[in-house]
């Protein structure tokens, strides 16, 4: 067996948490122990992830650093784990935002050993899930991520966060319910819960419909795919800062993600059948969630719809079933969830020099913090998808992707290309330009040496991915030609099926 | 040598940006317009080894971009006539610009701000133009417009600044929607965005249809219009015009390299670049035609009652911007290009020579508050008559010889769209001497009409502004004659060798020469008349044109309002869309989708509201002791199953 570098991954940041519980001391002397604890678990972790990312094999076609051992060998359920070009950036996604998530959490006072266990928490629960290759497993990963960030939410979160945790909660956990009778039959049906072997098992149509509603359910909400969403606004706007960058960054990304793991290659008939419905879905998400991003008059709240509109691009990418529309959908996830982490940190910026987030209370801030509206800047570009940015290489790769499904598609999918100019144009007008209101109009600091440890490495790799994406898709490529080639071949097996009698 | 001029301009903005920490302003604007000059200089050694010393095409490849499936594009400098001619314009208008702004922006509180946009600016114009493949275009072509939209807004604590610069951005996106949409287009038809791949395949695509709009369509119209659509929004044809003249808010040298010389051209540029497919598609040409003379005349109609100095002069861009347009729908892009070049120097020193106006009168842009600056502002005053008498197509000016010529070439063409073009360009080049003509009338001569002490304190401005106001004055004199034999005399087959594809082989453009001489002249006896029109009402009979507006108040109302577009646009598009925002923000979210479930949440919420409170010890023990049990539940359930 291989060196277990996926399992320290997950782990770790499970000691650390205990490690925090451990240490001795006064509540001063705990929280400054949490708070480097945290930091520093968190900073191995993603040096082990960048590890991954080095030893990753791009032209292999298989899982690596593959793990296995027992757990109920009875049931045919074991402890199985592995990355392939799908997984792979999203772990080192979670393994570079969880640092980021903890260095915003810096000044947070109350009761930080909590908060910052819960991280921890939260890191294991995502790269488990995102790591696991058995269902079962995978099943527990996802279910278990709601603890973390329920908590977080509803012990840190703003004026309503208890309504916004409980939405959160019961949101997401119904729709999980419903993942949990499809795993069953599925593991009935297969006699395993071998992620792989799932994959390869063929399960009759008419079933596999019942299923991709049921995981629909569960990942839509996840992913917050229109009407579904509403939970969204609620949550991102109470939770605390670092919270909302951990689920608009990562765990919206958990439904994308299921989509392409689960639906499409173990229910290709369901997932070609319900296509149109993912693209009204999805086209819905753009239009209708850029409206209300439109309407809104917090800051925070309108990066939160902006965010729940782009997922709608990534939705629609996902069922173009084209090479080039899901790796437009996975690049844009990555790219998506550096530009989502980084829009909120700038956020955190204002908050954390005592500003309201009523966007008729800002104003003229270019003026006064200069760093701060480039980086501010360079982010509104990357969401909007201009080219030089990672944000753009994602959105014409959906729109290839799209036109060969429909001209129609790639055209409304496209007009998030005007909307969320309009709304971003906004925001940074009120926020950065006009003249100074409220309590902008007050001497204020620039961002400050924290804040460029956050920011500045989100701006280099926006940027870099922007003009050098192939080192993401030289990694998607093989896992992306493969799922769409066994997808293609499904289909194309159930049409001989049906056209012999 | 060409990697040199097109980097030159992002290595000065990211050394000014990343360095001004650390140098003193001077050094800063010292360094921008440095870069430039090595860029212009470098564009110019280029442009002689290979337009005179005929080195062959070739491409530079900088680097891969994207590769997914069949979607390679690569950063590449493709090196062939077009490219060339557009680098030299470019890099030269820009560093001329450069120069000038030394002298207007000095005293602005962020001029290294402004410098380091501008060399941004230059950086993404010169990667669209010498683009090998859509994407690379688009993005230089995002890029411009990205600086547009920070340098129109760059003073962005006035209201009018961000309006205008949020209009631009968001009309231009419009615009460019239908472009992705068209690059997506061509990719789905020809397996790759590589201009080389196109066009070898165009003339095979001819065929070939796509289905839309419940027809099939051939698919290289279909992609023609997508693509047009998109230069229509960045050169700021009807009814996606809208944002150019406001665009006027960003400072006078902006409007001069950005909304005159060089970006909003970069549709034409576009539509000439990709010739050989658009030469394929007749219908898509014929609208082009259509669209392009419609905008010329429209424009002109509404440059000749505006007062404000720099709006007169943006809808004359406008109106150029058609010409060039018509020229390319009629098939005589070389023409185009002529007099895009011709247009760049001419409209540059118009621009210049109004910000040297405005600059003296202290930011004063009413031309009816000016009159008799004359004698003030002698330098100004030269240089914008050779402005003007080429905008005008005034013999030997530059403006002559392109804009005959395209409307020449739009007689020859014969068809319908072709004459609706020529008759309305030809309408509208009396319109544009009368306006022009006008606009210096009312600015330099007759009595002042200011503020006395504003006239009083009108002063020339620094050399460092004459001195490129002088060189564009040269240009506009001489780039017409210098350039004509080239560009779309006999020589123009080998001139533009394969880097513009004609139809017919380019039998428009033979046939230029040959249009009967009464059409050949009638632009320019319109000209003269317009001239003279304009020197009756506002020379010697200065009370009539007051008079006339009240004998004719609505045509006057309608002019003076640009033909009510922005009324119609806001009510139609602007107030409608905030209207559905707040309608989908409290009604459809609030109340529909969030209505179920939060009679459920309600319930809930009670009562998990108390079960927080209890969790009066560690929260964290409490979520572990939460996935500890969620474990043995699900473990329990599988072995009792």
């Amino acid at each position: 067996m291989n060196f277990p570098l996926l399992s320290l991954m997950i782990w770790l940041p499970l000691v650390g948490a205990g490690l925090m519980f451990v240490t001795q001391g006064n509540e001063i002397v705990a929280a400054r122990n949490a708070r480097w604890i945290a930091l520093w678990t968190s900073l191995i972790v993603m040096i082990l992830a960048i590890v991954m990312l080095l030893g990753f094999n791009p032209a292999a076609h298989d899982f690596q650093f593959t793990e296995t051992a027992h757990w109920i060998p009875q049931f045919h359920v074991a402890y199985r784990l592995g990355v392939d070009g799908i997984s792979l950036f999203f772990v080192a996604l979670s393994a570079l935002l969880t640092p980021i998530a903890v260095l915003a959490s810096w000044r947070e006072t109350r009761r930080v050993r909590d908060y910052m266990a819960a991280f921890l928490l939260l890191e294991t629960m995502t790269i488990g899930m995102f790591c696991s290759l058995d269902f079962l497993m995978f099943y527990m990963f996802f279910e278990g991520v709601l603890i973390p960030m329920y908590v977080i939410i509803g012990v840190w979160g703003g004026e309503r966060r208890v309504y916004a945790a409980i939405k959160f909660f019961v949101y997401t956990l119904a729709g999980s319910l419903l993942m949990l009778l499809a795993l069953v039959w599925m593991w009935h049906n297969a006699g395993t819960t071998n992620m792989i072997v799932l994959m390869h098992t063929p399960i009759p149509p008419h079933i596999q419909d019942w299923l991709f509603l049921a995981f629909l359910a569960s990942f839509g909400v996840k992913a917050a795919v229109w009407p579904l969403h509403t939970w969204l606004p609620d949550a991102y706007g109470e939770a605390p800062l670092p919270g909302t960058i951990m689920l608009a960054a990562v765990l919206s990304k958990m439904g994308a993600y299921g989509f392409l793991r689960f639906s499409l290659p173990m229910l290709p008939q369901a997932s070609a059948y319900f296509a149109p419905l993912m693209f009204v879905l999805g086209i819905m998400a753009v239009i209708y969630i850029s409206f209300a991003a439109l309407a809104q008059t917090d800051m925070k709240r309108m990066i939160a719809y902006s965010s729940v509109a782009h997922m709608g691009l990534i939705v629609v990418g996902i069922f173009t079933f084209t090479v080039e529309g899901i790796e437009g959908a996975l690049f844009q996830m990555v790219s998506h969830g550096l530009v989502i982490a980084a829009l909120f940190l700038c956020v955190g910026v204002l908050l954390a020099r005592g500003h309201s987030l009523r966007l008729d209370q800002l104003g003229g801030l270019a003026a006064r913090m200069p760093v701060y509206a480039a980086f501010l800047m360079l982010f509104v570009m990357a969401n909007v998808g201009l080219p030089g940015t990672s944000g753009f290489v994602g959105e014409i790769l959906v729109m290839i992707g799209a036109i060969q499904v429909n001209f129609w598609v790639a055209l409304l999918t496209g007009t998030g290309m005007i909307l969320s100019v309009a709304y971003m144009l906004v925001l940074t007008r009120r926020v950065l330009f006009d003249h100074a209101r409220g309590i902008a109009s007050a001497l204020i600091d620039d961002i400050s040496g924290r804040e460029w440890a956050m920011l500045a490495p989100l701006a280099i790799l926006v940027i870099v991915l922007g003009f050098i994406p192939n080192g993401l898709t030289f990694a998607f490529n093989n896992a992306v030609k493969d799922l769409v080639h066994a997808h293609m071949s499904a289909l194309g097996q159930a049409h001989l099926a049906m056209a012999k009698p | 040598m060409l990697a040199i001029a097109v980097l030159a301009p992002l290595a000065g903005a990211l050394l000014v940006g990343l360095l001004r920490p650390f140098v003193t302003r001077g050094m800063a604007v010292g360094l921008s317009v440095a870069s430039l000059i090595i860029s212009a200089l470098a564009a110019i050694v280029t442009d002689y080894r290979h337009l005179v010393l005929q080195v062959p095409d070739h491409l530079v490849v900088l680097g891969p971009w994207i590769s997914v499936a069949q979607f390679t594009p690569h950063w590449t400098l493709r090196v062939d006539t077009l490219s060339l001619v557009m680098v030299g314009m470019v890099s030269v208008v820009s560093a001329i610009i450069h120069v000038y702004s030394v002298g207007y922006m000095a005293g602005d509180r962020t001029e290294p701000r402004f410098f380091a946009y501008i060399s941004l600016f230059t950086f993404a114009m010169l990667m669209l133009v010498t683009a090998n493949n859509l994407l690379q275009l688009f993005f230089g072509w995002e890029g411009v417009g990205l600086m547009s939209y920070l340098l129109i807004g760059y003073w962005y604590d006035r209201a009018s600044a961000n309006e205008a610069a949020i209009k631009a951005f968001i009309v231009n996106r419009v615009g460019d929607l239908f472009f992705a949409v068209g690059i997506a287009l061509t990719y789905l038809q020809f397996h790759s965005v590589d201009y080389s791949v196109i066009f070898n395949g165009a003339t095979q695509a001819v065929s070939a249809r796509y289905h839309v709009f419940g027809a099939d369509l051939p698919v290289l119209e279909v992609i023609s219009i997508l693509l047009f659509v998109g230069a229509m929004g960045k050169s700021a044809q009807l009814f996606l015009h809208t944002w150019l003249p406001d665009a006027m808010e960003g400072p006078t040298p902006i409007s001069a390299l950005i909304h005159a010389a060089t970006m909003v051209t970069a549709g034409v540029f576009m539509t000439v670049r990709m010739s050989p497919l658009i030469a394929q598609a007749p219908v898509a040409m014929d609208v082009i035609a259509v669209i392009g003379g419609a905008t010329a005349f429209f424009a002109a109609t509404i440059g000749c009652v505006q007062n404000d100095i720099k709006r007169i002069i943006a809808y004359s861009t406008c109106s150029q911007l058609g010409y060039m347009f018509l020229a390319v729908g009629v098939g005589a892009a070389p023409a185009a290009i002529f007099h895009l070049v011709n247009h760049a120097f001419f409209k540059a020193l118009l621009f210049l020579a109004a910000g040297s106006v405005i600059h003296a009168l202290a930011e004063e842009q009413d031309i009816r508050r000016m009159g008799g600056l004359w004698r003030k502002l002698p330098v100004t005053y030269v240089t914008m008559w050779a402005g003007a008498l080429a905008l005008a197509a005034i013999p030997p000016f530059s403006g002559f010889y392109s804009k005959d010529a395209i409307l020449a070439a739009a007689f020859a063409d014969h068809s319908a769209s072709a004459m609706f073009g020529w008759l309305l360009g030809t309408l509208a080049a009396g319109l544009t001497a009368f306006y022009i003509v006008r606009l210096l009338l009312m600015v330099f001569h007759g009595t002042p009409r200011g503020p006395r002490e504003a006239i009083a304190h009108a002063h020339e401005s620094p050399l460092v502004m004459l001195g490129p106001l002088i060189v564009l004055a040269v240009g506009a004199l001489a780039s017409g004659f210098l350039l004509a034999p080239s560009f779309i005399g006999g020589r123009f087959g080998a001139f533009w060798s394969s880097s513009i594809a004609l139809p017919a082989h380019g039998a428009v453009m033979q046939a230029l020469h040959l249009v009967p001489v009464w059409a050949e002249r009638m632009p320019l006896l319109l000209a003269i008349a317009g001239i003279g029109v304009a020197y009756w009402l506002y020379e010697l009979a200065p009370g009539l044109p007051a008079r006339l507006a009240r004998a004719l108040p609505g045509l006057y109302a309608f002019l003076l309002n640009k033909w009510y577009f922005d009324e119609l646009y806001d009510a139609v598009f602007v107030r409608p869309a905030w209207r559905l925002a707040r309608f989908i923000w409290r009604v459809g979210d609030e109340e529909v989708i969030d209505g179920i479930p939060d009679g459920i949440a309600r319930l809930t919420s009670d009562a998990s509201g108390q079960a927080v409170k209890l969790q009066s010890g560690s929260i964290a023990v409490y979520g572990f002791v939460m996935l500890i049990g969620l474990t043995v539940l699900i473990t329990l359930f599988l072995l009792v199953r």
